[in-house]
């Protein structure tokens, strides 16, 4: 693609969060200082069902969402102690990605969608139209529209307080520093180095997720260490920017576009000849 | 040319696709944070649990626009869970209540009332009521008091409130004054204290990640203080093994390298057994042992224990269900408690027999002088030592399998991890919370891992320590400045009611002679003269004879039967929701039906509130609103940002909220309801020559008030609390202290919280900018110590035990204790002093007793006083347990307090016929994501929305079972109600093997109630009064229960339920009651 991130940076660095889920408790402060702070409404008072989790998963009216995960796995480092079985509890906050390249950025057609100084992804909504081509686009299904208003809405990875040199609320809040807020290269750096520990302690099933600036969406400026699949916790394997092969397409178009006016040039002098 | 216009931006500027500066609305330009553009930020502490975290509250145009974690705080660093993380909305949502309502007797609905009628009536109510039930004398004794006023609340409050609601309603003669205090930590009370001589926890929250090892049981940390547990992670960061010992697989448990499944209820088996471990293999910290515990102490001859009389104690009556405890005492000393039941030996030690009390439990001839006799080779029989050897040494590896369901390599992983953690270099931390208090033998608990940390040398030493974790902001503030019936500011016991007493017979009998509670007298006499000022004199006894008299136990649920039976008419509820956070919930809302006035003081329309309108038996139609008498007035109350005042966290640190804005309506704060309630009804008896009126009339009621409402000045009332000399200037300590009458104290252990005339617990130096101990964040009490026995941490001659875990030590060359905390023992009396045999008071502990509160300086293995039910911690089964008890023919704890009424029937257990009808273990406990009983969650959008509905968890093998579905309905049943919950089952709630059968466990959080946006049954629907002796606390954490699909029937046909199951079991009024 045409944009180049480096650029849009101007004089600041690219922020973004690393989120731990091996230390995270699953209290969802996170959830609620998120509400607190970007006034984004309750989203509904239903019994799921789903281990300690009622908000399902993130949407316009979720912006951090912890998921719960119960498996009949041993953890790593930790002695087998429910009876004669294996048990593990997985707990992780997911959150917007503010991808490299991001499709809900490609796709909006009002520019309401724009990359920030901080190299994070943002919805104004002032200027959303409440298309909703965002929503389908993004690959790892966070944006949503809100009922009552019809716009988008998302993670903006609080910015109005990056602006005043705050980091966001959640990871201000988090009680355990679970998830970590900074500048991206040094995060992705103590990733790689929280990784080792964790791997180290016997926990081998982990792994990093959203740092390498070469997968699908060119990483992610929402990096997590995960204890387990990515499908476990309700996200894609192997996230590809779904705008990913729009300038190809586009190539094609032209090719056919070309190859239909030459064969219909071709008509034209071929029947003019007749 | 506009360049703000987009295209020309895109086309001229660098952001030729359209993606970033360029798409920049004016909007977005012009967003700046709220916390950056407010007019101020007021320092604050978070009003939900005990933990205490720092607040910034960020006002603009006189209203918060925002709240968010102080990261100045060195407890807290800036985080708050989810509750801390709602306070903002908690504190402004449209929802609150602002306005006063009036419901009257036999009104179908609220009707509006202002503000200063309400206050006007509710002054005449009080003003009658206490004339109509003045009670000058009971059996010839004097009582001067009033039994038909009670009030429940505090633990959410300020300390100051807490004074005041204290020190007017004492005044007036109510002693049934009571707080969740009663409910949740009673028992730590009892079994801290008497262990060490302190009721509060020994350490603080930041010390955790010293620790070695941390063994959490009876509490889930992460879920119930989720920010405290930062420093478990720090532990386990740098290396420490984390066990969580408990029935079900928490978010503790996530966390934790070692999970331990549990049978509710049996705790006391599995710390007796390790302490079998420890002293069977040797592995105890014998030099600590020795020196600082009375393990060397020699017992008298005629003691007998659990292990001679198959589960009993030697004294024991079962006519009067209780012990003689002189047979418990030491050889050749008798030696009074720092906590506990102060006044067992009143009798002997005071002249003339101990009347009127139901907790009698007898005495000793010998007085409270000489030295006990001790065997430091430890080799004596007689020993506390091997009494303690002998005690345990049925708790074996096995037992633990069939009492608790724990199978035996489990077991002994945690005895491996917490021996090989104690000792010179390293240290292990207990941490519980109310998973151990609330049984039937709650202080037991306590004192059982009191023991074991005692033999591992774990106590008054860095990472070491037992964290007792406190789930109210003030829950300890409302102990330590107690609205408790049985105790004065400072854990001074509220005297009984005696033949002639005076204020030197009550000293003699309730105050030992040695260590510091040897100086009560200057303690309780400065107390006086704070209440009574001018009007108290040595010659009228410091008017001592003004304070009403105890005659029993006046607890909360002693109240409730009470209110049955048309003894409490009017009721104050200031914060606290026992509709849905008390036991047996339907006897409390049965009671307060039959009072004839009640005043709560809340955010929101709570159960406790609307009962007589919406609750449970108006739907099942035992109660008919018509036919209710009880007068009900609702006052909002304001929050925490509203009001200034001090909150005491679990580890007894005192900060200082500021307030942020004036509340809105008729909310106003707790202080300023006493206070003026207390004014109001000065003037109406201003004149009155009535001698009861006297107390009140003479209090030292005149604080300064400030603003449009006239809110009295928090500041004033703290400066009270600390004290001031007979020239009125601030107390700098407790030391200052006089008998004479010249210094005046609301409550001697905070004496020094105002010292040179500062707010101490105001001090904010950021945690960044101090060592661990953080010294000038705050002020703790005692004298700003942060780890107690803290003498502990060094050797007997004052060194430190090891470079790794130095804290506090004797500078030889100063003369004087000095370390990193404020040492807590005198601090020129050097390790090689000894006492003179005619030392009395202080001079009496020696240079090597780190205890300084107890009466012979010694960490309690063995409690010769104080405990009602024993003096070793010994394995009962809950009062409704489905298995018999193993270790003993004893089944329940004979001297539990159990109440015989039709609607607290209890339930057969064991082998006992009936027992199968209600098979399933049950225990209740907390969610991250709500509050106590729901009055500060439940209503809050945020946290309503994580955990909306009330539900049940249970394992798989239960499910099929029983053919509970996942997510369907499931109804529990005992012989109390019967509550409908969704079921969750889950691997996390371990079916457990033991004694050769398969033991199911329920689970059920106790939040829920009818009320607000969180909603379902209380969990307190089923629960039964029985309570731990020493305490008064209920058993709510095991009971037993059956459980079945589908949901509970509605109206009549619910009690007809209950019924039958009553019938199918046996049950009568004499199950379960046997001594």
């Amino acid at each position: 693609m045409a944009f180049d991130l480096e650029e849009q940076l101007d004089q600041s660095r690219r922020v973004g969060f690393f989120t731990d889920t091996s230390i995270c408790i699953g209290c969802k402060a996170c959830e609620v200082a998120c509400k607190e702070w970007n006034h984004v409404p309750d989203d509904g008072l239903d019994f799921t069902g789903w281990s300690y989790d009622n908000t399902v998963g993130l949407s316009a009216d979720t912006w951090r969402h912890v998921a719960f995960v119960e498996q009949r796995k041993p953890l790593g480092h930790q002695e087998s102690g429910v009876g004669d079985m294996d048990f593990r509890w997985l707990m992780a906050s997911d959150v917007c990605k503010h991808c490299t390249h991001a499709a809900c950025l490609d796709v909006c057609p009002t520019g309401s969608l724009f990359r920030t100084e901080f190299g994070t992804v943002v919805v104004q909504e002032d200027i959303c139209n409440g298309c909703g081509y965002c929503v389908p686009a993004c690959p790892f299904g966070v944006i949503g529209k809100r009922e009552e208003s019809g716009l988008a809405a998302k993670c903006t990875m609080c910015y109005d307080r990056l602006g005043a040199g705050e980091e966001p609320a959640c990871a201000k809040t988090c009680p355990t520093d679970s998830i970590q807020f900074g500048d991206l290269d040094e995060l992705r750096e103590r990733a790689e180095r929280r990784l080792d520990q964790v791997h180290a302690a016997g926990t081998t099933s982990a792994r990093l997720y959203g740092h390498d600036p070469n997968d699908g969406v060119g990483g992610t400026g929402a990096m997590f260490l995960l204890l387990d699949e990515p499908e476990v916790y309700g996200l894609p394997p192997d996230p590809v920017v779904t705008t990913r092969d729009l300038p190809s397409m586009w190539r094609h178009v032209g090719v056919a576009a070309l190859a239909l006016l030459a064969g219909v040039a071709a008509t034209a002098w071929y029947g003019g000849r007749k | 040319m506009d360049l703000r216009w987009p295209l020309l931006r895109q086309l001229t500027g660098g952001d030729r696709t359209g993606r970033g500066p360029a798409a920049k609305s004016a909007r977005t330009e012009a967003l700046r944070a709220r916390t950056s553009t407010a007019d101020r930020v007021v320092k604050s502490v978070c009003p939900y649990c005990a933990v205490g975290c720092a607040q910034n509250v960020y006002v603009r145009d006189e209203r918060v626009v925002q709240i968010e974690g102080d990261p100045d705080s060195p407890i807290s660093r800036g985080r708050l869970c989810p509750k801390g993380a709602a306070s903002l909305q908690l504190t402004t949502d449209a929802g609150r209540r602002q306005e006063v309502l009036y419901r009257p007797p036999g009104g179908a609905d609220w009707q509006p009332l202002d503000l200063d009628t309400a206050m006007d009536m509710i002054a005449d109510r009080v003003i009658a009521t206490r004339r109509e039930t003045w009670e000058q004398e009971r059996d010839g004794m004097r009582t001067a008091r009033t039994m038909g006023i009670a009030s429940l609340g505090g633990a959410t409050l300020d300390n100051e409130e807490n004074y005041l609601i204290k020190k007017m309603l004492t005044a007036l003669g109510v002693v049934q004054i009571e707080n969740q205090a009663r409910v949740c930590h009673s028992s730590t009370v009892v079994g801290l204290g008497t262990s060490f001589g302190r009721g509060g926890a020994t350490t603080f929250l930041q010390d955790l990640q010293h620790s070695d090892c941390v063994l959490i049981q009876g509490s889930n940390f992460a879920e119930a203080h989720p920010v405290g547990f930062q420093w478990v992670m720090e532990a386990k960061a740098r290396g420490a093994v984390v066990i969580h010992v408990d029935p079900r697989f928490t978010r503790t448990s996530a966390l934790a390298d070692l999970h331990v499944p549990i049978r509710a209820g049996s705790d006391v088996a599995f710390l007796g057994a390790i302490v079998n471990h420890v002293l069977e293999n040797e592995l105890y910290f014998r030099e600590y042992v020795v020196n600082y515990t009375n393990a060397a102490t020699i017992l008298r001859e005629d003691y007998r224990g659990a292990e001679d009389l198959d589960g009993l104690f030697s004294g024991f009556d079962p006519g009067s269900r209780a012990y003689d405890v002189g047979s418990w005492q030491y050889e050749g000393m008798t030696a009074a408690p720092a906590s506990g039941a102060r006044d067992q030996q009143y009798g002997q030690r005071g002249g003339g027999a101990p009347p009127g009390r139901t907790e009698v439990q007898g005495g000793t001839g010998v007085p409270l002088e000489g030295r006990p006799e001790r065997d430091e080779t430890l080799r004596h029989p007689r020993c506390v030592l091997q009494v303690l050897r002998r005690h345990y040494a049925r708790y074996t590896p096995e037992m633990v399998e069939r009492v608790c369901g724990v199978p035996r390599h489990l077991f002994e992983e945690v005895c491996r991890h917490l021996t090989e953690n104690s000792g010179p270099e390293r240290t292990a931390e207990f941490v519980y919370a109310v998973g151990w208090t609330q049984h039937s033998d709650g202080s037991q608990f306590i004192r059982a891992a009191s023991i074991l940390q005692l033999l591992l040398g774990n106590i008054g030493r860095p990472g070491g320590g037992i964290q007792a974790l406190r789930g109210h902001a003030s829950i300890q503030g409302s102990s330590d400045i107690p609205t408790l019936f049985n105790l004065l500011p400072g854990y001074i016991p509220m005297p009984y009611a005696h033949e002639h007493e005076r204020l030197c017979d009550f000293l003699r009998g309730d105050a030992p002679q040695q260590g510091f509670w040897a100086n009560m007298p200057a303690y309780l006499t400065s107390l006086l003269k704070a209440w009574w000022g001018e009007a108290a004199r040595e010659d009228n006894d410091y008017r001592f004879g003004w304070l009403p008299r105890l005659t029993g136990s006046h607890s909360t649920y002693d109240t409730v039967i009470a209110q049955l039976e048309g003894t409490v008419k009017g009721y104050f509820l200031l914060g606290e929701n026992p509709a849905v956070g008390s036991a047996n919930a339907r006897m409390q809302r049965l009671g307060m039906a039959n009072l004839e006035w009640l005043v709560v003081r809340d955010f929101n329309l709570i159960e406790s509130a609307t009962w007589w309108q919406d609750g449970p038996e108006i739907e099942s139609g035992e109660l008919r609103t018509a036919d209710i008498g009880t007068e009900v007035f609702f006052l909002p109350a304001a929050c925490h940002t509203e009001k200034n005042g001090s909150f005491t966290n679990t580890n007894r640190l005192l900060q200082w909220h500021h307030q942020a804005v004036e509340p809105q309506g008729d909310a106003r704060s707790d202080l300023w309801f006493m206070y003026h309630l207390g004014r109001i009804i000065r003037e109406k008896l201003a004149g009155s020559q009535d001698p009861a009126d006297a107390p009140v009339l003479n209090l030292t009621w005149d604080y300064p008030v400030h603003g449009e409402t006239a809110e009295p000045s928090a500041e004033a009332v703290l400066a009270e609390i600390n004290g001031w000399d007979a020239q009125g200037r601030p107390l700098s300590g407790y030391g200052e202290l006089k008998d004479d009458g010249s210094t005046a104290c609301g409550c001697w252990i905070y004496c020094g919280v105002y010292a040179d005339g500062v707010n101490q617990a105001a001090r904010r130096k950021p945690g960044t900018e101090q060592d661990w101990i953080a010294a000038e964040w705050a002020w703790a009490w005692p004298a700003n110590r942060r780890v107690l026995y803290n003498r502990a941490s060094a050797r007997p001659d004052g060194s430190p035990w090891s470079e790794r875990k130095r804290l506090v030590w004797w500078d030889a060359g100063a003369g004087e204790w000095t370390g990193h905390d404020v040492p807590d023992f005198e601090a020129g009396k050097s390790p090689g002093y000894r006492p003179a045999p005619d030392a009395a008071g202080v001079d009496a502990l020696s240079g090597i007793d780190p205890f300084i509160m107890q009466a012979d300086g010694k960490g309690w293995l063995f409690a010769p006083a104080g405990v009602v039910d024993g003096p070793l911690p010994t394995h009962y089964e809950p009062q409704d347990s489905p298995v018999a008890n193993p270790l003993y023919g004893q089944q329940r704890n004979p001297v539990r307090k159990v109440y015989e009424h039709a609607d607290n029937r209890y339930q057969p257990s064991g082998n006992e016929p009936g027992a199968s009808v209600y098979p399933y273990v049950v225990t209740t406990y907390r969610l991250t994501e709500h509050f106590t009983a729901g009055g500060m969650s439940r209503f809050t959008p945020y946290l309503a929305e994580l955990q909306p509905e009330m539900f049940c968890e249970v394992s798989p093998a239960l499910a099929a079972e029983r053919g509970l579905v996942h997510g369907d309905w499931a109804t529990i049943v005992t012989a109390r109600n019967a509550i409908e919950a969704r079921v969750l089952v889950t691997d996390r709630m371990p079916s457990l093997h033991l004694d050769g059968r398969v033991l199911h466990q329920i689970g059920l959080p106790f939040h829920f109630g009818p009320n607000g946006l969180a909603k379902g049954d209380a969990a307190n629907e089923l629960s039964a009064i029985s309570l731990d002796p020493n305490s008064h606390i209920q058993e709510v954490k095991a009971l037993s229960a059956d459980i079945r699909p589908g949901r509970r029937p509605r109206g009549p046909a619910l009690p007809e339920l209950v019924r039958s199951y009553q019938q199918r079991a046996g049950v009568d009024a004499s199950t379960g009651m046997e001594a």
